[in-house]
């Protein structure tokens, strides 16, 4: 069933990671990252490297979920890989054929370029993986919040996006539904060429829709009916709050942040 | 407050239509379709009215004219004495008055079902330990608590729109309209809503008004209205409705299946079996008696 595609991946679980504040998840995942960057040494990438893993382990999701999570980028990798290490000169030539080069330094830094790619790819999945789409919107919601004074319709986009996350599951339902009735009347979605088979999502896309409109118009009158009248005045069933853990969570990632700035001094950088 | 309480509970008026005439502006630029032509109904507090109709005769656009979705063009509709035209009450006037429509996909609004429920209170700016007492009580009425933590998408039609009138329960409404409910259901699922809806109007002594094309659940209300091409065709106990057979035939609608069976047996000289039988036991009792008789 394509319905059973999950949005943001959220694997449900009660390690000390998914009982983060997401708003606090938010602020110490998008620092690891930035951090992630400007680890620029061995010593530092060890400590960055051994601070995600410890976290990775917390989260008590099996490491294969986040190796599924990097094989969609896989190729992506090892396409930079490649280019950096013919790409990067340095000084011990290790193998050389026609105009590639490949040296000592350049193998190291395309490998520690990789390894960022591979952090940033494990530390956003930390994310979605640990915190539900509505933590997650809610989240967004409140730190976004101050934009509010320049005019962005934060609430607003929040509510959309949770419509939008309430009803892709309805939709992909909805159009399984019309693909298979189109094939009971003979359609055939799977043969023929590109032309063809685009051509062949037409009879199903136009019915969708219309029925999204049909949706719109009555999902609008029964918010109307619920009293909604945009973010103004509204309160929340689940409210955020920081809690011990968050600050312990804040401190520790601070630390690391911290020793990332000190070990970077130790040694020279290996790349820029 | 002593005062109101004088007013005896059952002839306090909740909804009052009054001579209501709307028409909706036509798409194609032509001229305006009137499709209610003065309709005036009053729905007392605590009454569970069944409204009928043939499809097209303008039940659903009387509906939405009880909470202020639509407002008469002519006549006015007042709830618990508010005039749905004063912008200024249109909040309170939906917080009274509820609606849930057919199709629960479309009225549920989060991707887990509490948060659906909430979202009623969560408009209304209930402190937030409140609606946490607002959601789980009525999650617990119409027996969806233990699904609370769910997405509604996972959930049957039926389990569905349970939740929304949970949704609607929450804002503590003193009415809920509903709007052909068990339309797209299985026989299961409609079974749950309509005890559901008896749930609301024997406890919870919420007023109910059911649009419906299914008779059976008609039977059930204290009240039927038949509503024609836009006009108040006839209203009465579903006995003195139901027993009009031939009148239901004209506007094209359906008997409950009893109440035919035994309109047949009369026609066929069994004039001991009386005309306003409702219930499959009723009818049986009557055939049973009948044949004693013979
Ligand atoms: N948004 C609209 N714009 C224009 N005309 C409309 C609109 N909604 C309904 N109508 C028309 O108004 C008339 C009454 O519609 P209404 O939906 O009230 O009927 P109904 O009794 O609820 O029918 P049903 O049993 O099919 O739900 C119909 O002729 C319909 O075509
Ligand atoms: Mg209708």
């Amino acid at each position: 069933m394509i319905a059973d595609i999950t949005i943001g991946q959220f694997m449900p679980g009660k390690s000390f990671i998914h009982k983060l504040d997401p708003r606090m998840k938010i602020i110490v995942m998008t620092a690891l990252i930035i951090f992630v960057f400007l680890a620029k040494n061995m010593f530092s990438m060890g400590l960055m490297l051994g601070f995600v893993l410890v976290a990775m382990l917390l989260t008590r999701i099996s490491p294969v979920m986040y190796f599924k999570g990097l094989k969609a980028i896989w190729f992506l990798i090892v396409f930079t890989s490649v280019l950096n290490m013919l790409y990067l000169r340095g000084d011990t030539v290790l193998f050389q054929w026609s105009f590639f080069t490949v040296t000592k330094e350049g193998l190291w830094q395309s490998a520690f370029i990789a390894m960022r790619l591979v952090l940033i790819i494990i530390i956003s999945s930390m994310l979605t993986y640990t915190t539900s789409p509505t933590d997650l919107t809610a989240a967004i919601e409140r730190l976004l919040k101050p934009l509010n004074v320049v005019k962005v319709p934060v609430h607003e986009l929040a509510m959309m996006m949770t419509i939008a996350l309430r009803f892709i599951p309805t939709l992909l339902e909805e159009t399984e539904k019309i693909m298979n009735a189109q094939k009971a009347r003979g359609a055939d979605l799977e043969s023929g060429g590109m032309m063809k088979r685009a051509k062949a999502l037409i009879p199903i896309l136009i019915p969708l829709f219309i029925s999204s409109f049909r949706r719109a118009f009555e999902l609008a009158t029964a918010m109307d009916c619920r009293c909604y009248t945009g973010g103004e005045g509204r309160t929340r069933l689940n409210v955020l709050r920081y809690r011990f853990r968050d600050i312990f969570a804040f401190v520790l990632v601070a630390a690391a942040c911290g020793g990332i700035i000190y070990l970077n001094t130790l040694a020279p950088a290996l790349v820029h | 407050m002593e005062h109101t309480n004088i007013t005896s509970d059952n002839l306090e008026v909740q909804i009052s239509a009054q001579d209501v005439y709307f028409a909706y502006e036509s798409t194609d630029g032509g001229e305006p379709k009137e499709v209610l032509h003065g309709v005036s109904i009053d729905i007392r507090k605590g009454e569970f009215v069944a409204l009928l109709g043939h499809n097209g005769s303008g039940k659903s656009t009387m509906a939405k004219h009880m909470n202020a979705i639509l407002l008469p063009s002519g006549g006015k509709v007042l709830v618990g004495g508010m005039d749905t035209a004063d912008e200024e009450l249109l909040t309170e006037i939906r917080r009274t008055v509820g609606m849930v429509f057919q199709n629960p996909d479309n009225q549920l609004v989060a991707t887990i079902v509490e948060e659906d429920v909430a979202f009623g209170p969560e408009n209304l700016g209930v402190p937030s330990e409140e609606i946490r007492v607002l959601v789980d009580d009525a999650l617990k009425t119409v027996g969806m608590y233990e699904y609370r933590r769910h997405a509604p998408h996972k959930l049957s039609g039926g389990q569905k729109q349970r939740v929304a009138i949970a949704g609607i329960i929450a804002m503590r409404p003193k009415c809920i309209v509903f709007d052909e409910p068990t339309a797209m259901l299985d026989p299961r699922g409609r079974q749950e809503v309509m005890d559901t809806i008896d749930k609301l109007t024997g406890e919870l002594g919420i007023t109910v008004v059911l649009i419906t094309h299914y008779m059976d659940e008609a039977a059930r209300a204290d009240r039927v209205i038949i509503i024609n091409d836009g006009k108040i065709l006839t209203e009465g106990t579903p006995k003195e409705v139901f027993s009009q057979i031939d009148m239901l035939r004209a506007v094209h609608l359906d008997v409950p299946q009893p109440t035919e069976l035994a309109q047949s047996l009369r026609d066929m000289g069994f004039s001991g079996i009386p005309a306003d039988i409702l219930t499959p036991e009723e009818c049986a009792k009557a055939i049973f008696a009948a044949r004693q008789q013979q």
